[in-house]
This record gives C-alpha cells, structure tokens and sequence, in this order.
C-alpha cells in the first residue's frame, strides 16, 4: 500500500501549507506587537519609573515630579467604584438567575438589555454620566440639601459612571458563574429542607465565588484602565493636594498620560514621565487581570 | 385545622435577605434602563430649545482651540508638520479634549483659562455666558447647521455637520476592520487549529492580554511609536491621520476578534475535525471546509462587535488620528471620529446649549448603532449558532 | 384493592399540568406507611413527575399547576398553608444523579441539620455516625469523614445521598431512580439498604427497571402516558395483571 502523499497533489499540498503559514504569521505578528508594546515601554520608562515618581506630587504644570496624586486618585476611583457596582451587580445577577421567574418577558429583556449594554461605547457612559449623574441626581441633591457640591464633576459621580460601565460586566460574568452551579445541587439542598435562601449562600454562592471573584476583577479592571467616560464627570488635569472627599476633582493615571503626551507645553521633555505613567497604569491593570487569571486556574485545578 | 406542615415558621431575616436583594437589582435595573432614557433625553434638547437663546456661548475669538477649526487648521499645515518633532501637535493644542471641566452653573471663560499656569487672564472681560449668547445672536435653525459638510461649532455661525465627523469614523473604522479583522481571526484559527498545546497556552494568554491594554495606552502607543513608524514608511505629510488611527484601533479590535473568534473555532466539536481528517483531507482543507464554515456565525459575530469597538472607541481616536473634521477620504490625512468629537468637546461645551445638544446626539447616533450592532449578534448569531450544534 | 395497610400517602384524582402540557391525569391511589412502592413506566410516563409532586420539588418549574388532592398523613400537600421547607424535611428524596455538595463527608451529612437548629459537636457526630450506619457507608468511610465527598465512588456517593437524606429524619424517602448510574454491585447495595430502611420510613421508589420493582417494592403502580394504569401488591400486580398494557410493559411487549 503507498502511503506517500502522492494521492494529494502538490499545489493542495502547497496551498494548504501556506494557509498554515499564514496563519502562523498573523499570530506571530499579533504577538510580536504585544510583545513589543510592552517591551518599548518598558525600555523606555522603567528607568524613570522610581519610588519619588510614585509618591511625589508633579511639579511646574506636570513636567516634572511624579504621580502620587494620579495614583492615589486612580486607586480611589477603582475602590469607590469597586464598592458601588460589584455588590450591586452581584445582587443584579443573584435576582436574575435565582429569583426571576427564567422565561418571562421581563427577565428576558433585563438580559438583552445588560447583554447589549456591554458593548456600548464608554463615552456614551460618560455621556450617561453628565445626564444623570451631575444634572439629574447632583443639581437633584443640591436642591434639596442646599448644598452646592454634587451639582459637578466629582469623585463620586465619576465612580458611579464607572461602576454603571462595569454593571453589565459584573451581571453577565456572574449570572455565568451561577448559572454553572448545576441545578442538581440546588435541588438537592431544596430537598434537604433548605430554604431558598439557605441554598443560595450555602450552595450556590460558594460554588460559584471563584467564577464571581474572576469576573468581578475583570470588570473592575476593565474600569481602571478607563479615561473616555470620566472625560467630563471629574477628572482633573492637575491638582496640588488628594481630594479631601467624594465631591472633590481628582487625578487619573490614564488621564494625566493623556494630557502629558497631547496637551503638555514639552511633549520631549516629559516624554519619561509619559512612558513611566504607561507602566504604572498597565501594572495597575495587569495587577487585577493577573489575579483574576490566578484565581481562574486555581479554580480549573479543583 | 393544625397539622405537621403548618406554616409556622417566620424567618425574618431571610425576608429582609431577600427583598433586599429584589430592592438592589430593582435599582440597578432601572439605572439600566435610565442610560436609554437619559441619553436620549438630553439629546432631544437639541429640537426642543429655542435655538436663539441656546446658541453657543464658546468665546468666538480663543486663540487656543484652534483644533477645531478645520479652516484654521488646514491654513497652518506647521501643526501636522512631518518634521516637526513635537508628536503630540496635532491634537495637542491647550484647548483640546476634555481639559477643562466647567462648571454647570458657571460657563465663563473656558477658553481663556491658561493650562500652564492655571490662571485667568487679566485682560478678560467680566461678559457671562448669556451675554456672549445673545451676542453670537441666532444663526438660522438647527437643521440647516446640521446639513452642509462642516463641523465648526465655535464661532459666529456655528456649524453642527456631522458629515466630516462621520466620514473620519467609517474612515478608521473600516482601516482598524481590515487590519483587526484578518489578523485576528487568523491567529485565532492558528491558536484553535494548528497550534500545539503548548504553544497555545503561550499564545492565547498573551494575545488576550492585548484586551487588557487601557485604550490610553494604546493611543499614547500610537502616538509616539505607530505615528513615527508610518511616516518614515510612506513618507505622509500629516503625522498623525486616520491610518494611524485606524491602526492604533484595530489593536484594540483585534483581542476581541481573536478571542470571541477562537471561542466560537474551539466550540466546533472534535468530532467533526477527526472525521474530516480520517478522509483524508489536510489540515488546511479541514479548517477552510469544515471548521471555519461550522463556526462562521461566531466569527461573523466576532467580526461585527469588533466594529462596535473601532467605531465608539475614544481616546486612541481622539490621541492618533489628527483630530480635524475633515471630508477627504485619503487614509493619509487626519481624520476626526464621532466619539472623539464628543471626548475632546463634551468638555468645555455649555451645558444645555445647543453645541451640547448636538453633543449628545452624536452620543444617541453611537449608542443606537452599537446597541444595534449587540442587538443581531445577540439574537441572530447566537440563534445560528444554537441551530447548527444543538442540530434543531 | 383492599386498604389493608395504614395509609401514609393519599391522591385523590390528582392532575399535574407543566405550563404547556399536562403530565398526569386523575391519579388516584393510596401508599402505604413503611413499605416500599415502586412505580414503574416507560420514561417520560409521568412517574417521576408524581414523586417530585410529593414533596413539590416541582414547584422550582416556572408555570406549573396542579389540581386534585395529594395528601400526606391527610393533609393536602398543596394546600396554602402548607409550609414547603417543613414538608421537604419531612419528605426526604434521593435523586437519580448522585449529588454530594462538594464539601466533605461529614458536612454533606449535617447540611441539613444544621440549617434551622444549633446542634452540638457531639449530637452531630452521633447522627453522623448512625445515619452512615443505616446508610451502609460507615465502615468504608469512617477514617476519611472530613475528606471531599467527591472522593467517593459513585455507589458510595449515593449511599451518602441516603445518608444524607435519612440524617434529617424524614417520615418519606423517596427514591428517584436511584440506581440508574451505579453498576451492579453497587446497585445491589442500594437494594439492600431500601429493605432495611423500609422498617423506619415510607420509602417511594421510581425505577424502570421491573426486576428491580420486583425485588425491592411491595406495592407496584405503573404509569402510562400519565396516567396511573394500575396499582397493587408487587406479586400480583407482575404474575396476574388485570390491565392489558400492564401485562404487555412486564412481558417486554414495549417499553
């Protein structure tokens, strides 16, 4: 029996090796450039990138000086919206999948809804924001209270804008997360005597935490790298102390590149600090997927 | 009557336990449905104000916010001089995106303001808003600045054309497509198919790290490294324009190919590759014949949320591009996108002004699309997909 | 048929419909208490759906109704102040699929106590041991009691799903074709321990596998596209049938 590949003719032969090839080529290039991305930044700003770049206040109008109050101000952002959406969207995906009645026209639209909504520009979040946020809800406040600082751009409502933006993020990979909790086990802890409830935070939820915990920091980390939805509702360019409490401006790493590389008087002179910003802000989110990715292997591992 | 499965025990904590749950996901429900209403709403105050009293009240005469004069612009070709050094001018002007965050309640002198010192000029004169307002005086309604093909939102007769803004967004949409695209369902059949499992497992963590990126840094990517690179190669005169625009946004399209595209190769049951292999067909033949066609539905959505991405994303469009609201379709000129226009203007428009108006109906034209992009991925291609592997 | 037993559980012309289809019509049928009843039928014939009804593990299915009588010790299960939780630990039930929680051995076995009541380390340790002791699993696992129960076999995991069950002292087990996933070794097991367990508790089997009816129940019901075809004895009901389909189902005519 002749078993060489004469059977196949050379040209197929040739196609189909440089089909492979091509697509051998399109990776290797998607790579090259990731590699390259990180590596051109690290070369170029790992020599500025300090512990004084990281704790100092920038000085004359951002060209020199580090980034504490971006850091600080970012970090804050993160963990303010951190608090306000992951709970709620946690709470969001618990009522869909354990409470709503599955088939109903309203559960089925909520899931259209936040399932579309995650693919929405940011800056339409941000635009979100201004509506909402400051004319509606802070003018709101404002009035009532007869205050005169929720009414802008602040803290607050730029957490609030982001925890919105990752409100879909959180409901889908948790609803994901739950919904893998075989329904078996939820019938057998019924069947035990358990309550509803019981079975929840008994059953369900720690069977599913690794899947809630993975797909919250994806969420939180896709916010923390965010810049065009906190635009209009907070950011600042520059600020001489840490905000003082929520109604107040803020900087931000993703920000402050922003403004150093397009709107700073010396691109040049301040293009370490750009690069060196670039790092602290992909550590920042490689941080949060990094643990996410750990916290999924773990699970796989189980 | 008593019996043994009386209802008798209260628990009122798993009450409390509960309703607090429905209250939560009550709340962020409607918040949900509050993003439809809202943008929508200040949208419509574009056709609903009295166009006089809302004209803009930018200061005409700002030196500073030259980028978004495309008259101006193109009469200073020094901004986008190849050989000038600077990488950021083109859309670097002191004016630009989102810098100053006014106050709802006090629009005054956005544009006098100094970014490097942060003061005021001396010589500003005390006129409000409403005086500048009544100043630049009506200039013929809304939908007559809407039509024409120019976008010049500051100045006597301020015009609201979206067709530039529109031309630059199909522009590097349809060049991060082209790239993006291609590449990336290519690497993801490579990583799906071809690949061995170790190298795989190097591959795909890698390229999906790409997602990670902030689009902040992608956009600075571009500008000083991308922008460089095309401009030794071509030799262009404008530094930053709509190719490098569109290719700083195909790497952000690209990780969404590549992974919702390989989801969709990988979900292609094993058995139907072995089969075509037993035949004795070759991998290439297998892949183009049986599993590219098997999961064209989820590479076709794939596809389709890439170009959701490239047409809403901001700040590489806003950072890459040029930033000048032109009509030319040359990839080599700048080019300016919807969502960059709402970034970089959203900033330092009155609130409640026309300008605003128009503002957030370019956000109403994203949202729309985008939703109706998510929308025929969500109910046609997942419904394909569902037929061709459950068989109904 | 002759009430020759006390009656534990009683239907009285009982209908199950799911939103769009009806799966049982007018069964009526008396069970009696501390026996073993086996329903056999082809599948989808609407057996698992009565058990299920029991102790409204049915009720989790959007857009499910019932009308008619099912009554446990002369209460009506569905009744409006009937209170599911405290019928469902008074109806214990053992499913197809062997469902241990991924938690260890011993806080599979005390999930259910330990849900509404504090109960001490040392009366917990004891139900422990006494339910794996009815349970046959004591002496296989008594060394790795704070180990995984998903280390267990799959015969051993459902004798800790009856283990499981039986620790919360239910007057009723009922058995979902308990022994359609464990080979015949284990099943033999499973059988063995239904016999002993018939002493203390109203045990419901569903099974489709007639030996098995045969060797464990002493009633038998067989079911036919809903409907309750015939109810009676075990003995009787596979050596003189009085319905036509009973004896076409037992005789492997269809099925």
């Amino acid at each position: 029996m002749e078993l060489s590949s004469t059977h196949i003719s050379a040209y197929k032969r040739l196609v189909g090796f440089f089909a492979v090839f091509v697509a051998l080529t399109a990776a290797v290039a998607v790579l090259g450039v990731v590699l390259g991305m990180l590596g051109s930044f690290i070369a170029n700003g790992g020599t500025t990138l300090s512990w004084q770049f990281l704790t100092e206040f920038p000085r004359n109008s951002n060209t020199e000086g580090g980034i504490w109050p971006a850091l600080a101000g970012t970090t804050f952002l993160v963990l303010l919206m951190t608090i306000l959406g992951v709970p709620v969207g946690t709470a969001t995906a618990v009522y869909l999948t354990e409470f709503a009645k599955q088939d109903s026209w309203f559960a089925r639209s909520v899931r259209f809804a936040v399932n579309t909504l995650a693919g929405v520009p940011s800056i339409v979040f941000g635009l979100f924001g201004v509506g909402f946020f400051i004319q509606f809800m802070g003018d709101g406040i404002d009035s009532w209270l007869g205050t005169s600082s929720f009414g802008d751009g602040s803290l607050l409502w730029s957490s609030a804008t982001l925890a919105v933006l990752t409100l879909p993020v959180v409901i889908v990979s948790v609803e994901e997360a739950l919904r893998a909790v075989p329904r078996d086990l939820r019938e057998a802890s019924l069947a035990l005597g358990a309550t509803r409830w019981q079975t929840i935070t008994k059953v369900v939820i720690p069977n599913a935490v690794t899947g809630i915990l993975t797909g919250s920091i994806l969420a939180v980390g896709r916010g923390a790298g965010e810049v065009a939805a906190i635009l209009f509702v907070g950011v600042t360019y520059s600020s001489e102390v840490l905000p003082s409490n929520v109604t107040e401006k803020f900087m931000h790493l993703g920000y402050h590149l922003f403004v150093l590389s397009t709107q700073s008087p010396d691109v040049d002179k301040t293009l370490p600090l750009q690069y060196a910003t670039t790092l602290v802000l992909l550590g920042l989110t490689f941080l949060l997927n990094l643990s996410a990715i750990l916290i999924r292997s773990r699970l796989r591992k189980r | 009557m008593s019996h043994p499965f009386q209802r008798s025990n209260i628990r009122p904590g798993e009450w409390i336990a509960e309703w607090s749950i429905r209250l939560v996901a009550s709340v962020s429900i409607i918040v949900i449905f509050l993003i439809f209403v809202f943008v929508f709403r200040e949208a419509a105050t574009l056709f609903t104000a009295k166009s006089a009293t809302n004209a803009p009240a930018e200061v005409s005469a700002n030196p500073s916010s030259n980028d978004m004069k495309p008259d101006t612009y193109s009469e200073e070709p020094d901004v986008y001089n190849p050989e000038a050094e600077e990488p950021s001018t083109a859309s670097g002007e002191p004016g630009a995106p989102g810098q100053f965050i006014r106050l709802s309640k006090n629009p005054r002198y956005p544009h006098y303001y100094n970014p490097d010192t942060g003061l005021l000029p001396d010589d500003i004169d005390d006129e409000t808003a409403e005086e500048v307002a009544t100043a630049s005086g009506d200039s013929g309604d809304i939908l007559s600045r809407l039509s024409g093909d120019t976008w010049q939102p500051v100045g006597e007769t301020p015009k609201f054309s979206v067709l530039p803004l529109i031309t630059g967004t199909l522009k590097t949409t349809v060049i991060a497509i082209l790239i993006g695209a291609p590449l990336g369902i290519l690497a993801a059949l490579y990583v799906a198919f071809f690949a061995k499992p170790r190298v795989r497992e190097f591959v795909k963590p890698t390229i999906e790290l790409l997602a990670g990126f902030p689009s902040v840094v992608i956009g600075f990517f571009c500008l000083v490294t991308v922008a460089s690179f095309i401009q030794d190669i071509t030799g262009v005169s404008y530094r930053l324009n709509a190719m490098v625009g569109g290719i700083g946004l195909s790497l952000a399209v690209i990780p969404i190919v590549f992974s919702i595209a390989e989801d969709a190769l990988s979900a292609v049951p094993k058995t139907l590759q072995e089969a075509s292999l037993a035949l004795g067909s070759t991998e290439w033949q297998t892949a183009y014949r049986v599993m590219l066609p098997a999961a064209a539905p989820g590479v076709f959505a794939a596809v389709l949320l890439g170009i959701g991405r490239a047409f809403g994303e901001t700040m590489i469009a806003i950072m890459a591009t040029g930033n000048a609201p032109l009509t030319s379709l040359s990839p080599f000129e700048p080019a300016r996108t919807v969502a960059a226009t709402i970034g970089s203007e959203m900033g330092e428009v009155v609130w409640g002004s026309e300008h605003y108006g128009v503002l957030f109906f370019m956000g109403v034209m994203l949202f729309v699309f985008s939703f109706g992009l998510n929308a025929i991925t969500e109910l046609y291609v997942k419904k394909r997909l569902m037929k061709k592997f459950q068989g109904r | 048929m002759a009430k020759d037993f006390p009656v534990k559980i009683e239907a009285h012309g009982f209908n199950f419909h799911y939103a769009t289809k009806q799966a049982l019509f007018d069964i009526t049928l008396t069970i009696p208490e501390r026996r073993v009843t086996a329903f056999i039928g082809p599948s989808g014939c609407g057996k698992s759906t009565f058990l299920r009804s029991m102790n409204r593990m049915n009720d989790l299915i959007d857009g499910t109704y019932v009308n008619g009588h099912l009554m446990i010790d002369g209460v009506d299960v569905y009744s409006k102040d009937v209170d599911v939780v405290t019928l469902r630990r008074r109806v214990g039930m053992v499913f197809q699929k062997s469902i241990p929680f991924p938690k260890s051995i011993y806080e599979n076995i005390t999930y259910g106590l330990t849900l509404n009541e504090k109960v001490s380390k040392s009366a917990l340790d004891e139900i422990v041991e006494t339910s794996l002791r009815k349970s046959a699993l004591w002496d296989e696992v008594k060394d790795r009691l704070h180990h995984s129960a998903q280390g267990l076999s799959g015969g051993q995991q459902q004798r800790l799903c009856i283990a499981r069950a039986v620790a919360i002292n239910p007057e009723i087990l009922l058995m979902d074709e308990p022994c359609s996933a464990l080979d015949p070794i284990s099943t033999g097991k499973v059988e063995e321990l239904i016999n002993e367990l018939k002493d203390t508790y109203t045990i419901v089997l569903v099974t489709h596998n007639m030996q098995q009816a045969g060797r464990v129940s002493d009633y038998t019901g067989f079911f036919l596209l809903g409907s309750l075809i015939e109810f009676d004895r075990t003995r009787t009901l596979f050596t003189s049938p009085s319905q036509k389909e009973t004896e076409d189902y037992i005789t492997g005519r269809f099925g």
